[in-house]
């Protein structure tokens, strides 16, 4: 069977009422968590985890999706009309879209944003439906130590090879590494680092470490900067409709947009920032106003804002085909999949295709509902904006507990997301980046056990790591994207990688 | 590379923040190793185990404890912004709160609780209008969690009380 086939049996299982209704709710509460600034889609997946452990896994990880897809949109909102972004990866939506918000342009900029996202979200969906199958078949030839070569890739580019320094970004991976091996051992069933804990036998929940960092960390650092006044909310004026010089001027830079999104997305580079900047860089070079960018350029909100829905697409293709996460939202998405007792990579798409391709399909749809969430329904979204801080980050908390205390209603469960809430409070003060952490407690374990059956092949011979071809130029690449930023800080190049900061989302 | 001796060492004052993390990094391999000793190596064939791992990391950490304590003799560790103790206090005090009363209060009067402290950090001060509200809004969030959706949230008196 060919890829339509199973994407026209994925549209079937998608289109059942059960799982409309959890794309639904996935990209209503998506759109909400990326118009309000502070959480995103990596924080609300997190919480949701324990609340859908008696669901269905394909409704649950349909709603996960779109939560990641709803973010992505919602996201623009907050950059366009608050000059905040709601994400990481709407910085750039932010400068040309504040000010054409400013200029009483805003309803053309969220318009671009929601359409450019709807187009950039179809194309690349479709792309991530024709691309898996052929890595599914490329991975299917990885063996163990190909595996590690490619998770070793992923935290290096994770960490350090963009944000503003190497030393924090690898310190951060450490620690997510070390807290990833409490617990114990798969392999030989002892128990490492857990101090006699009885706790600390089934290791850190993942759900725990994502909702601390992000939710009571962020919440920390907020409430540490004072008050410092309203943010300016600025209204949409005139018309929302895009006149045609903005269509003209906008389709070329979704399609671009799109192709720069995609691939970086599908990369092991993490996040979705990077395509946004490259995107905004190419706008404003092949633009026949130059002199607007700085000033309100419509292309430098479409382009972007495709982008990043690309990417987010994008990053679902090595999450699905290599059980691979490249962002915090895929990691902790693959903490959704292992939940159920799913392992995705080339495997999952054979024993379990109504799933995956569900899954992929339901992606379809969620774009459609986006496209009209976002659209007609803008000036519901903006009404969040309104809410005040304290309210917010009281609810925000509320929530954050309550997924802890479905998970493990304990004093000790409690108090280890009070204390990861800390670190991540001055991991945020000291600018260590924090997606790393996450990646690090996730990926540490499968990392290390593809290295053990790796070498346990090989009876302990550490060459056997670098001799398949494979797994050779992955690492190669690995130490590139480990040295390369290294020289270019030192000679004082540093500002491009700072800019490209490491992925919250 | 940012290693290595610098002659510009003593024209930076050494940032203090930066030693105490190079020092916690190096604490942290300490238990590792100290912990990790303890495992027999059960390394099979090859001549990795349980151990192999958790002493590379070590190793690793102490690598960048030495980088971060490099980095800060030399005063270019990450800048910072000034923070206000007063707002993390409230919070994290909320969450102690919590914590501490969750299994006798009940959810809602514990969450309850953390929303109005929570709350207060961020500027609200009136504790008499929050308390009731944060309670309120816990106990419907309970309601729909643990009756509805079948989550087990500790119930305290309120919660008895009403079911």
């Amino acid at each position: 069977m060919g890829t339509l086939d199973f994407l026209l049996q994925g549209l079937l299982v998608a289109a059942q009422p059960m799982n409309l209704l959890y794309a639904l709710i996935g990209v209503t509460l998506g759109t909400a968590v990326g118009v309000l600034p502070g959480i995103g889609p990596a924080l609300t997946v997190a919480l949701l985890l324990p609340v859908t452990y008696q669901l269905d896994p394909g409704g649950s990880l349909i709603m996960f999706a779109g939560i990641y897809y709803g973010g992505m949109y919602g996201g623009s909102t907050t950059s366009i009309l608050l000059n905040t972004p709601g994400e990481s990866s709407s910085i750039v939506t932010a400068l040309e879209g504040n000010k054409m918000a400013r200029a009483g342009r805003g309803g053309p900029a969220l318009a671009t944003a929601a359409i450019g996202s709807f187009v950039a979200g179809l194309i690349a969906t479709l792309g991530l439906a024709f691309v898996a199958p052929y890595i599914v078949k490329l991975a299917l030839v990885f063996g163990p130590r190909e595996y590690f070569a490619l998770m070793v890739l992923a935290f290096v580019t994770v960490s350090s090879a963009f944000g503003d320094s190497t030393l924090r970004g690898l310190t951060s991976l450490f620690i997510g590494l070390t807290l990833a091996c409490i617990g114990i051992d798969q392999l030989t069933g002892q128990a490492r680092l857990s101090f006699g804990v009885p706790d600390l036998l089934d290791g850190i929940e993942v759900t725990t470490l994502a909702v601390a960092m992000f939710a009571i960390g962020e919440t920390l650092y907020i409430a540490a900067q004072g008050d410092k006044g309203p943010d300016k909310v600025e209204a949409v004026r005139g018309s929302v409709w895009m006149s045609a010089s903005d269509w003209a001027r906008s389709w070329k830079a979704w399609l671009r947009g799109t192709f720069i999104g995609f691939p970086i997305g599908a990369m092991p580079a993490g996040g979705a920032e990077i395509g946004t900047f490259l995107s905004y860089a190419t706008e404003k070079r092949l633009s026949k106003h130059p002199e607007e960018f700085g000033n309100g350029a419509i292309e430098g909100v479409a382009g972007p804002e495709a982008a990043n829905n690309a990417s987010a697409a994008g990053t679902l293709v090595p999450l699905l085909t290599l059980g691979l996460p490249t962002s915090a939202t895929a990691a902790i998405m693959l903490a959704g999949f292992q939940q159920y007792g799913l392992q995705p990579g080339p495997l999952l798409f054979a024993t379990n295709p109504q799933l995956v391709w569900g899954l992929i399909a339901s992606l379809l749809i969620a774009n459609f509902m986006l496209l009209v969430l976002n659209l007609p329904l803008v000036g519901l979204w903006v009404k969040l904006l309104t809410i005040p801080k304290p309210w917010l980050y009281a609810g925000i908390l509320l929530f954050a507990t309550l997924g802890t205390i479905g998970a493990n209603p304990s004093v000790f469960e409690l108090g280890m997301l009070l204390a990861f809430g800390l670190l991540g409070y001055v991991m945020r003060v000291f600018g260590y980046p924090i997606a790393p952490v996450v990646v690090g407690l996730i990926l540490g374990p499968l990392a290390e056990q593809q290295l053990r059956r790796a070498l346990s092949i090989s009876q302990g011979d550490v060459t056997v790591l670098f001799t398949s071809p494979i797994a050779a130029v992955l690492l190669l690449i690995a130490a590139l994207a480990f040295i390369v930023p290294l020289i270019l800080r030192a000679r004082g190049r540093g500002e491009v990688l700072a800019q490209l900061a490491a992925s919250e989302d | 590379m940012s290693r290595g001796d610098s002659p510009s060492v003593e024209t930076r004052r050494p940032d203090r923040a930066a030693l105490i993390i190079a020092v916690v990094l190096a604490a942290i391999a300490g238990v590792i190793f100290w912990d990790v000793s303890r495992l027999t190596g059960l390394a099979g064939y090859s001549q990795v185990g349980p151990t192999t791992v958790p002493y590379a990391i070590a190793c690793c950490l102490i690598v960048l404890a030495v980088w971060t304590a490099i980095e800060g003799f030399r005063g270019d560790f990450a800048e910072r912004e000034p923070q206000q103790f007063g707002p993390v206090a409230w919070v994290v005090g909320g969450l102690a709160a919590q914590m501490l009363l969750l299994n006798t209060l009940g959810f809602s009067i514990a969450t309850g609780i953390l929303f109005a402290m929570t709350a207060r950090g961020f500027g609200k001060r009136q504790i008499w209008l929050t308390i009731p509200f944060g309670i309120v809004a816990s106990f419907v969030v309970w309601t729909i969690f643990a009756k509805v959706l079948q989550l087990s949230l500790p119930a305290g008196p309120l919660e008895r009380l009403l079911f």
